[in-house]
């Protein structure tokens, strides 16, 4: 490859992609100022989740809520998932089969719907357990926090899902490639969210 | 049956009409105010059925569709961003004038219930930042700013119509308050625990919280959109210190919605969290914390002060600038400025309550970065100052605003470094001087600029000028309105007078309330001098036309496009070589209009309906949260979610024109253009002025 | 009126100091103190002080533009033939002054908000010139009138402060209810009120008088009738005040508290019970206003009963003394059998 200037943070398609390359340009730097203004919802979050902490109000706390074994395959599975999806974009710019770029598209898609039960999994036994969000300003925090990241991530798999279509209806046009570029960068933010959120919420609040 | 009436219409019944309480409670004061509530809903369904009614008699409806509701094109959609910015306007002054009134005869009653008050108050507030300057200013922006960095539209047009259709989502739900009542009492900061559902149980704070979200995510969308293309679609050569000082505001004022809007975003959701599913955010009890609310809100409240006044600068700045047929004193330096201002203003909000308890080192650093906004915001003032200095200036509308503005803007800038102050805010704060101050800034500071810009700006959108003697009127009506309506108010916060009172006891304030309410009515005489101002304008349209498109002797590209200009701005994309480039262009002889040598097909946003959908769909979904009609919110988000899909589906988003119709528009508008008579700025406001400027060359100014 | 000629003299000194505008703004000076202009404690003549130290520096960046703007605009209206220099943009000298005065200003007016928002902070403690200790009370905001316990003399009252003069008030806030605003503005600052929440106020009077406090941030239909008067008396009027109260007042029992509770102000709240105006013609200077203030006094009330309401906590009722307590009971049924 010979060096090209980059049109957009994170990764090019080259010129190789002729329209599509161009056209990614306002769509991807755009969609990255998109997330730049997601963070800061799930900053202040974050935020919010720091300072009511405290506001266990007599209920159950983090100690006796979250388990650490099973937010660790979450991060496993999602993690995975953020490497299959980098997959898929390679198979993207070097046009490779595009049964490939679609096998690991589709092994993202599993990866993080499973995800998604096991988060909903740990919820209901969360529930069980009187860790409602009604009983106290902590839990609160946490189900405002963590579920946000779940529909993100319920989003980004709708995303997944009808990209998969057009590329069955439509092909790998430009349109088709710049939305995988943009759910791209969608699936590994929220990635890196989820790593905040293990780090925090789940270690910090074991230890 | 009654059942069903309840799945379908969840909580609302007949108390929700605004004439519900003299029904039951049929005292006099319940029926005045009965009187007035229904009255204004009248309005609404009147106008509503007045605009039905008008489209279909001249068969319009299509029209309707896809001149303007589909149309991806910036200058519609700005267009109708502040048609929906004067409509609220109106509403929210009105509003205006009833409190004056009620506070002039206030004096241990008045002739509103509190709760009636509490209504106006809390709307008149939500329009006029939410649904008057948001708009005004999104419009503004969207129709100048691609027009002056040299660009054909915005980097994602649908998304732009988007925006829009959420922004007239909100307002519409604002407007619908009026016939199924009630809003929020809770002001347009809606504390909690004052708006959570123990103390406010009703649909009130419903509506507030929905319409200011569908506002939110509108701001959001449109902040990008703006940053995007200012970022990336600049004409060739328009390096940054080359960019029209109004697009430096846009930029700013387009960040500041990207990290500004999402605190309200957050703060809303969490408030509409707390009481929709019980959660304990802002309660008193199980761990709630309402001080989260009031930084999370003026973590937003206070960028949004400047994401209101900035584009107001900027267009301050075009407008000194060319009405004093003068460079603009200190590019640089309002350039720096206005950077400034917006990083500064993240660091400044907890000024908002210095009274809440916090330690008084806190406090006096927060004051102190207060008062470091005021430093880059005194130098604007003193370079649009010696912008003024050794030009020509000349009174036209734009200015008499811009003038109004520079000197009222001083004053309230004092004003606002003695609330910056926290041992001296702590006595009034909450008070009139601080409605006085703020009022004070965004009235001549805000609204001046929307208004004088629409002034300047209206010939290039329209193709002729706006009157301009009744222009003059409704301006220093504005002023002189503003003065005496928001002057007293200082007096009477200094007096101790709380905000938001809907009765007094305090003989001493009364002459100062009677001053305001005449105030208040000057201002509504100033609205009703807009409206003739419009009407004889549109009467005597044909005499007052501009086809060249350069009435004012402008200074950046938009001014060098035919007016109106064509749907795709420029025939062939400018180049620049400098700052002023339209300016320069005419200096340096080769003439305002040159003729291009080639040209070349041209591709255009295909019209979308989108925009549409989402402002029906974000209506509904409000509308159905707000009075617990869920089968609705469902089947509007359904609908939507599938909208969102399917759009991805879509591939004729671009429609092209042939380089043969763009030459023959292009050469058509250049042959009228070649037998007009270029005037200089003495014949300004005669109709000999039809859009050429006399070249600077040839002294247009002497 | 009834406070001495002092403090109109010392408002009509004003008047001179801080001529034009301000001056406009006390023609009331000689009725009721409403306002810092008319400062009757140090805390708000400090602030009367500072408003126009504040206005006066500001003036030096704010008034040339109020002066220059005009003459701009006239000197080089389109036709007059001053100078015109289209292509003029920029000169160092300008750009020296309009950054380096704001700034300096700023410098100046930054060191003056450092010193007094630290010597007039809310919670810190006034020291006295006679060295009294402080008069404590706590301050409860209900929906829509406040309440005033006297932890120290064991009485409490809805809707009037009665304090001494020249003796430092140390005040401890909180709201039974929404956020609110307690704020006297003649004596000085004002503090939020929060449920759940205590918030502290230190003030002092130097005159004795009425003043007119209020709340400050809306909350509902009641908001601008919350309202109490502050009467600061002379120290045996004090003793006298708590005395009679202590001896005359009502009992705060769970009925009582339960109708502060409710949603009312003072007025309708004492309309129901028929007792405005309790003991106020016992003190000697006390002035029974026809005023709808709504004023109540308590001579028995539980222990504690601030930091119960602050942590949401039911009250001791049984630390009331016993023999009280039947008779207020006694007087608020014989209330309930009114309409």
């Amino acid at each position: 490859m010979t060096a090209t200037p980059s049109r957009h943070p994170g990764l090019n398609l080259g010129h190789a992609h002729g329209d599509a390359h161009e056209a990614s340009e306002e769509f991807v730097f755009g969609f990255w100022v998109f997330m730049m203004s997601d963070l800061i919802l799930f900053g202040l979050l974050f935020a919010t989740y720091v300072t009511m902490l405290g506001g266990t109000a007599g209920g159950p706390g983090p100690g006796e809520l979250f388990e650490l074994k099973s937010a660790f395959i979450e991060t496993m599975l999602l993690l995975v998932s953020s490497f299959t999806f980098g997959m898929a974009s390679l198979a993207l710019k070097y046009r490779t089969d595009r049964k490939v770029l679609v096998a690991w598209l589709l092994v993202t898609l599993l990866l993080g719907l499973g995800f998604l039960a096991h988060e909903l999994y740990d919820f209901h036994k969360m529930f069980t357990e009187g860790g409602v969000p009604s009983r106290s300003g902590f839990l609160s925090a946490f189900f405002a926090l963590v579920p946000l990241h779940g529909l993100h991530v319920t989003g980004a798999c709708i995303w997944l899902i009808a990209l998969l279509g057009q590329i069955a209806v439509h092909g790998l046009d430009t349109p088709t490639k710049t939305g995988l570029m943009r759910l791209a960068i969608l699936w590994h933010f929220l990635d890196v969210v989820w790593i905040g959120i293990f780090s925090l919420v789940y270690l910090g609040g074991i230890v | 049956m009654n059942h069903w009436a309840e799945w379908l219409l969840g909580r609302l019944d007949w108390s929700a009409l605004p004439f519900w309480d003299a029904i039951v409670d049929p005292t006099t004061k319940n029926i005045v105010n009965a009187i007035i509530a229904s009255g204004a809903g009248a309005m609404v369904i009147l106008g509503g059925l007045i605009a039905i009614g008008v489209l279909t008699w001249t068969r319009r409806w299509r029209w309707l569709w896809s001149e303007w509701l589909t149309s991806p094109d910036h200058k519609k959609i700005g267009i109708m961003f502040i048609v929906i910015a004067l409509v609220m306007l109106a509403r929210a002054v009105i509003e205006a004038v009833f409190m004056r009134l009620q506070q002039a005869v206030g004096l241990g009653g008045g002739f509103l219930t509190a709760e009636h008050f509490g209504q106006l108050f809390t709307t008149h507030g939500t329009i006029m930042v939410f649904f008057m300057a948001m708009p005004f200013l999104t419009g503004i922006i969207n129709y100048v700013m691609p027009l002056q960095i040299g660009t054909r539209d915005l980097s994602f047009p649908v998304m732009n119509s988007v925006s829009l259709g959420l922004t007239a989502a909100g307002a519409a739900l604002v407007m619908v308050s009026l016939i199924l009542a009630p809003f929020s009492t809770g002001g347009w900061s809606g504390y909690p625990s004052f708006t959570e559902s123990a103390a406010n149980p009703g649909a009130g704070v419903d509506y507030w919280i929905w319409a200011v979200t569908l506002s939110t995510l509108s701001s959001t969308l449109t902040g990008i959109n703006f940053a995007v293309t200012i970022y990336k679609k600049r004409a060739p050569g328009m390096s940054w210190f080359r960019l029209p000082l109004f697009t430096w505001t846009a930029l700013c004022t387009a960040i500041l919605m990207i990290f500004g809007m999402p605190p309200l975003t957050v703060a809303t959701a969490l408030l509409a969290l707390d009481r929709y599913l019980d959660f304990h955010f802002f309660t008193a009890d199980l761990g709630g914390n309402m001080m989260n609310y009031v930084n999370l809100f003026w973590a937003f409240g206070h960028p949004e002060v400047y994401i209101l006044i900035l584009p107001a600068f900027g267009i301050f700045s075009e407008i000194f600038s060319t009405f004093s047929g003068k460079k603009l004193y200190g590019y640089g330096a309002l350039v720096i400025a206005t950077m400034a201002i917006a990083v500064l203003s993240f660091t400044v909000w907890l000024h908002h309550f210095f009274t809440m308890g916090q330690s008084a080192h806190i406090n006096a650093i927060f004051g102190i970065a207060t008062m470091l906004i005021g430093i880059p915001t005194g130098v604007k003032v003193y370079d649009w100052m010696l912008t003024m200095f050794r030009g020509r200036i000349r009174f036209a509308v734009p200015m008499i605003y811009a003038v109004g503005f520079i000197i009222l803007f001083a004053i309230g800038g004092l004003t606002g470094i003695i609330l910056a102050v926290p041992s001296v805010d702590y006595q009034i704060h909450n008070s009139l001087f601080l409605v006085a101050h703020f009022h004070n800034m965004l009235i001549p500071g805000l609204l001046f600029g929307m208004l004088g810009g629409t002034n300047f700006w209206f010939p290039k959108a329209f193709g002729f000028r706006l009157e301009e003697r009744w222009g003059r009127r409704a301006a220093l009506c504005w002023i002189v309105g503003f003065m005496l309506a928001f002057f007293p108010l200082y007096a009477l916060g200094v007096l101790g007078m709380p905000r938001r009172s809907a009765a007094f006891f305090e003989p001493a304030y009364l002459p100062w309330t009677l001053a305001a309410a005449v105030g208040a009515l000057i201002i509504l005489l100033a609205m009703l001098l807009l409206l003739i101002q419009l009407w004889v304008s549109i009467r005597d349209r044909d005499t007052n036309r501009v086809p060249a498109g350069d009435p004012w002797d402008g200074r950046s590209l938009e001014w060098s496009v035919s007016a109106p200009p064509p749907e795709y701005n420029f025939p062939v994309i400018p180049e620049v070589h400098s700052r002023d480039a339209y300016m320069r262009q005419k200096e340096n002889g080769r003439g305002a209009h040159p003729r291009p040598d080639e040209y070349t097909d041209i591709v255009m946003p295909a019209n979308s309906a989108m925009g549409p959908i989402m402002a029906a769909t974000g209506f509904l979904i409000a509308f159905g949260l707000t009075w617990y009609e869920w089968w609705l919110v469902a089947a509007a988000g359904i609908v939507s979610l599938i909208a969102l899909v399917a759009r991805g589906y879509v591939r004729q988003r671009t429609r092209t024109i042939p380089a043969q119709t763009v030459r023959r528009e292009h050469e058509a508008w250049l042959e009228r253009v070649s037998r007009i008579r270029p005037v200089s700025r003495r014949e300004e406001q005669t109709p000999a002025n039809q859009g050429l400027a006399m070249s600077p060359l040839e002294g247009a100014i002497q | 009126m009834s406070h001495p000629p002092v403090t109109a003299q010392t408002a009509c000194r004003y008047r001179a100091f801080l001529a034009g505008l301000l001056s406009i703004l006390l023609t009331g000076c000689s009725q009721t103190p409403i306002s810092f202009l008319d400062p009757q404690g140090p805390v708000a003549t400090a602030q009367r002080h500072q408003f126009g130290l504040i206005i006066a520096l500001t003036s030096i960046v704010v008034l040339p533009v109020l002066i220059l703007t005009p003459w701009i605009v006239i000197r080089y209206r389109y036709g007059a033939q001053s100078a015109y220099r289209p292509r003029w943009g920029f000169s160092k000298l300008a750009d020296i002054a309009i950054w380096g005065i704001p700034f300096l200003v700023v410098v100046v007016l930054a060191t003056v908000a450092w010193r007094s928002t630290l010597a007039l902070d809310p919670y810190r403690p006034i020291q006295g010139d006679q060295k009294t200790e402080p008069l404590r009370v706590q301050v409860v905001g209900f929906d829509w009138k406040w309440l005033f316990i006297y932890p120290d003399q064991g009485i409490a009252t809805v809707n009037e402060l009665v304090v001494p003069a020249h003796r430092p008030l140390a005040l401890e806030l909180t709201s039974a209810s929404v956020m609110q605003g307690f704020f006297i503005p003649a004596l000085g600052s004002q503090i939020d009120v929060m449920n759940r929440m205590v918030t502290q106020l230190h003030l002092e009077a130097d005159h004795t008088g009425e003043f007119p406090g209020k709340n400050m941030q809306y909350n509902g239909k009641g908001f601008s009738h919350q309202r109490f008067v502050t009467r600061v008396v002379d120290e045996q009027t004090f003793h006298n005040f708590v005395a009679h109260t202590g001896e005359g007042g009502m009992t705060l029992d769970a009925r009582m508290f339960d109708r502060l509770m409710a949603q009312n102000t003072g007025k309708t709240l004492a309309q129901s019970l028929a007792r405005a105006d309790v003991g106020s013609n016992n003190d000697g200077d006390g002035k029974g206003r026809g005023d709808d203030a709504g004023r109540l006094r308590f001579g028995h009330l539980p222990d504690d009963l601030f930091n119960d309401i602050v942590g949401h906590v039911s009250p001791d009722w049984a630390s009331i003394p016993v023999a009280s307590t039947g008779k207020a009971n006694d007087a608020s049924s014989s209330q309930e059998a009114r309409p």
